[in-house]
């Protein structure tokens, strides 16, 4: 998609991801002991997963700490949430029954405590360069704490649970537009390799292009063409309101609110995706021992198997488990132009009122997830490639 | 420019790329035009001006092309003024100082519904005694409907449909419909309609002027939006508005990550490590959610998203790809040659590194034009778009919450999705169609 010259069916962003975990070697030198063999490779392997973790840890650390502060604006958002706290706290009291009958001071007084108790809930009595490391340290031990403004549907106001709600909405949207697009797109690209130059190639790849258009987007003609105009589809939501009480028709209703959003997330990634695997797979099909297969006779089933998905296999893993890692974040936009209860829209929820914990804590796991996945991957590469040696 | 001059013409082979080209083209010339016929200050007065602004147009109107395309012809919005000669006027002098003025303006209406509202902005000059004025309308048939007699001071506004008096008279339940509609049922009735204003003045120098404004169905080339805003300022702005977001976003970033790439590879050692270390931080940090708390907390206005989005995407995938190119050019012959020649770091990087990149660069940069025009759209949809600016994506954000679609109101949405999809569309066809030209690994798949 770039220059690169690897094309990979991924983002930007994830096409880094991509070469991070493929091509960052260990800073450290080797330690060259006369050990044998096996010692030296375990102190390799140890030695470079050692590093590995303390680098990608150090990352993730300012990664969030660079999220804290500018989920707080270098202090900016504390006076918007101490003026937000005060108007309603003097309003409360002032409108109260009760504090009209109250001596000025009294009430005053009654106002100023109110707003320190609420202040120092929220943690604002703390200085923000502290409460920023409170915050580090609180979400790197995974402590996710309470959101300041937002509530669960249960009524909780616990961070965790909070996400936790809304993960299974995500889930579901993503998971199955992301899997569906994957594999359909992996299996027609391969055919698509097989016979390259015919109509549907040439189609597919005529069509690319408009992957530059976002989901969201695609979203919005959907709705206008199966809800406005035919009505054959819901606008948004996830279910019918109010929800069908049956397990059955429960869920006829939220497939058919599934479609819509689904589609729109499909349609925006579907041809580009095909081409970069097609582009991909004819690369690899190039190669001379491709050839040589094909002169051997052997079935092109086979070759495939064994000479073009065997080596593409580390992409297609990395593609695959950076997929799933990319459930948690959501669609967001997509999310809200659906009206989705997903986590994309939590926290575009969150931003808008100020609720640092929810964003930290959705940043945080994300983060994990991320550095998690960059870390095991060096090991599944060495799993499924005989040629690559960990810490070499 | 000899191999430019080669991509060029392999350019040609592509139809594709060409119709991209000629949109960018065309895309280009229509956002000069505008900014040079409706300059800022005059767009943001009249996207922000307010109901003395927008009172001639109608609220909700289609576009009035719309009518070409539709068996059922709606009413057009007009809106004429006699201080512009555009109502008849005759004044006849009277006894005492009094005189008669007399304004009438006939129009033709033939539609198959009625408009949205009549109003009559009067506007009068005198010194003690108010002008006195009689409204009629003389319809198809031959019926002569006093609609309503009223002294007016200087500036004076009357509604047909508010007039409850009038309402009595037509017994009916509506007013416009009342007027325009065959006696005793509810189909319009087609034909000459003449308005008549008869308006009597109690001194020598003494005036008045009457605007007629009739609210339509349909309005103009881009009809209206909830704040009977016209749509065509908005749909213009957003051309040089999109275009701007697009090229600066996505040369700032293709530049500086290509020069950040270089200098990296070429002083190697902690400048690398240190680029590379950046690099996968800004990986973990969510993009859109950064984007949209500066623009909760901080600022919405389009330069400091535009900022932002630059920094973000900088340090990413693409500087990882550049870096190994780098690498590898690093070690050609000629950079080795400029090295024992003495030629100096920056020297190297900027005259004879980068250079080198430019095939590359250039489809990578038309690519990314598409992801940055649509994400302007994406954040004013989700409600952060530029407070001041008139965009596309500001449109479809108002009809969103306006409830466009479920309303039926569809040119409000399509419009500027249209011309955000074909202005992505175009960029990312001539982008695919260079990346194919420049990139020597696609050439042949």
């Amino acid at each position: 998609m770039t220059g690169a010259g690897i094309i990979l069916p991924l983002s930007d962003q994830q096409e880094f991801e991509v070469t991070m975990a493929i091509t960052t070697q260990p800073s450290a030198e080797i330690l060259v002991i006369k050990k044998t063999y096996r010692e030296r490779a375990f102190m390799r392997v140890f030695r470079y997963i050692g590093v590995r973790l303390l680098t990608l840890f150090g990352t993730v650390v300012i990664g969030i700490y660079l999220t804290i502060m500018i989920a707080n604006m270098g202090g900016y958002v504390d006076r918007i949430m101490r003026n937000e706290i005060r108007d309603r706290i003097t309003q409360r009291i002032g409108l109260s029954a009760a504090s009209q009958q109250m001596d000025p001071a009294v009430r005053k007084k009654l106002i100023e405590d109110s707003i320190a108790l609420e202040e120092k809930r929220v943690g604002l009595n703390v200085p923000i360069a502290v409460r920023n490391f409170r915050y580090l340290s609180n979400a790197l031990t995974l402590n996710l704490g309470r959101a300041i403004n937002m509530t669960s549907d249960s009524g909780s106001k616990q961070v965790r649970l909070i996400l936790l709600e809304r993960l299974p909405a995500t889930l579901l949207l993503m998971g199955t537009s992301q899997l569906f697009l994957f594999f359909s797109s992996i299996f027609i690209a391969l055919s698509l390799s097989r016979n390259y130059g015919n109509f549907w190639d040439k189609f597919i790849i005529a069509l690319s292009p408009t992957s530059a258009v976002p989901p969201w987007f695609y979203g919005i003609f959907l709705i206008l063409i199966f809800a406005a105009a035919f009505k054959v589809l819901p606008f948004g939501g996830m279910v019918d309101s109010p929800p069908p009480a049956n397990t059955f028709d429960y869920a006829v209703s939220v497939l058919q609110h599934l479609i819509l959003p689904g589609v729109s997330l499909v349609l925006s990634s579907f041809f580009i995706s095909v081409y970069n695997y097609r582009t991909f797979f004819l690369i690899y099909s190039s190669e001379d021992y491709v050839d040589m297969a094909k002169a051997k006779g052997l079935p092109s089933r086979d070759i495939e198997r064994t000479y073009i998905l065997r080596p593409t296999l580390p992409n297609i893993i990395t593609n695959f488990s950076l997929l799933i890692i990319s459930l948690w974040t959501g669609a967001l936009f997509t999310e809200t132009v659906f009206l989705w209860p997903g986590l994309g829209r939590t926290l575009f929820h969150a931003i808008g009122q100020y609720d640092t914990p929810i964003i930290v804590g959705s940043t945080i796991i994300y983060a994990y997830l991320l550095a998690m996945t960059v870390f095991l991957l060096d090991f599944v590469y060495v799993l499924v490639d005989p040629r690559v040696k960990i810490g070499k | 420019m000899n191999t430019f001059r080669n991509s060029l013409q392999k350019l040609f082979q592509y139809p594709s790329a060409l119709a991209g080209l000629f949109v960018v083209f065309i895309l280009i010339v229509v956002a000069v035009y505008t900014v040079i016929a409706i300059p800022y200050s005059e767009a943001i007065r009249l996207w922000r001006g307010g109901e003395e602004v927008w009172y001639q147009n109608p609220r909700f109107a289609p576009p009035a092309w719309t009518n070409y395309f539709s068996a059922k012809k709606h009413s057009e919005s007009f809106a004429v003024n006699s201080l512009h000669g555009q109502i008849g006027k005759v004044v006849t002098p009277g006894n005492g100082g009094t005189s008669t003025i007399e304004l009438t303006y006939p129009f033709d209406f033939s539609y198959d519904d009625f408009p949205q509202e009549m109003l009559l902005y009067f506007t009068s000059t005198f010194k003690e005694k108010q002008p006195f004025v009689s409204v009629e309308l003389l319809t198809p048939d031959g019926r002569r409907i006093r609609i309503a007699n009223f002294a007016i001071a200087n500036e004076f506004t009357y509604r047909f449909s508010q007039d409850v008096k009038l309402l009595a008279k037509l017994q009916a339940q509506d007013v416009i419909p009342a007027l325009f509609s065959i006696p005793n049922s509810e189909t319009p009735l087609k034909g000459k309609y003449q308005l008549l204003i008869t308006g009597t003045t109690f001194e020598p120098d003494s005036n008045m002027d009457v605007e007629f404004v009739l609210h339509g169905q349909v309005y103009g080339l881009a009809g209206t939006d909830h704040a009977r805003r016209d749509l065509t300022l908005p749909l213009l702005w957003g051309v040089p508005v999109a275009l701007a977001f697009g090229l600066i976003a996505s040369m700032g970033t293709s530049i500086l990550t290509m020069i950040i790439a270089a200098i990296g590879a070429w002083y190697a050692g902690w400048v690398d490590e240190l680029i590379q270390r950046i690099t996968e931080v800004n990986l973990v940090l969510p993009f859109f959610a950064i984007l949209i708390m500066i623009g909760t907390f901080y600022s919405r206005s389009i330069w400091v998203i535009l900022g932002a989005t630059i920094l973000l995407s900088i340090f990413t995938g693409a500087i990882k790809g550049y870096r190994a190119i780098f690498l590898q050019v690093k070690e050609s012959m000629y950079i080795e040659a400029a090295r024992a020649y003495g030629a100096s770091s920056p020297r190297i990087i900027f005259l004879y590194l980068i250079p080198r990149m430019i095939p590359l660069l250039i489809p990578s940069l038309v690519q990314s034009i598409p992801a940055f025009v649509f994400l302007e759209a994406s954040l004013a949809v989700i409600g952060l778009g530029d407070p001041v600016l008139p965009t596309w994506g500001k449109i479809i954000q108002d009809a969103n919450s306006n409830g466009a679609l479920y309303k039926g109101y569809y040119y409000w949405v399509l419009e500027p999705a249209v011309l955000l999809m074909i202005t992505g569309l175009a960029f990312a066809v001539l982008g695919f169609a260079l990346d194919r030209i420049f990139n020597p690994k696609l050439r042949d798949v």
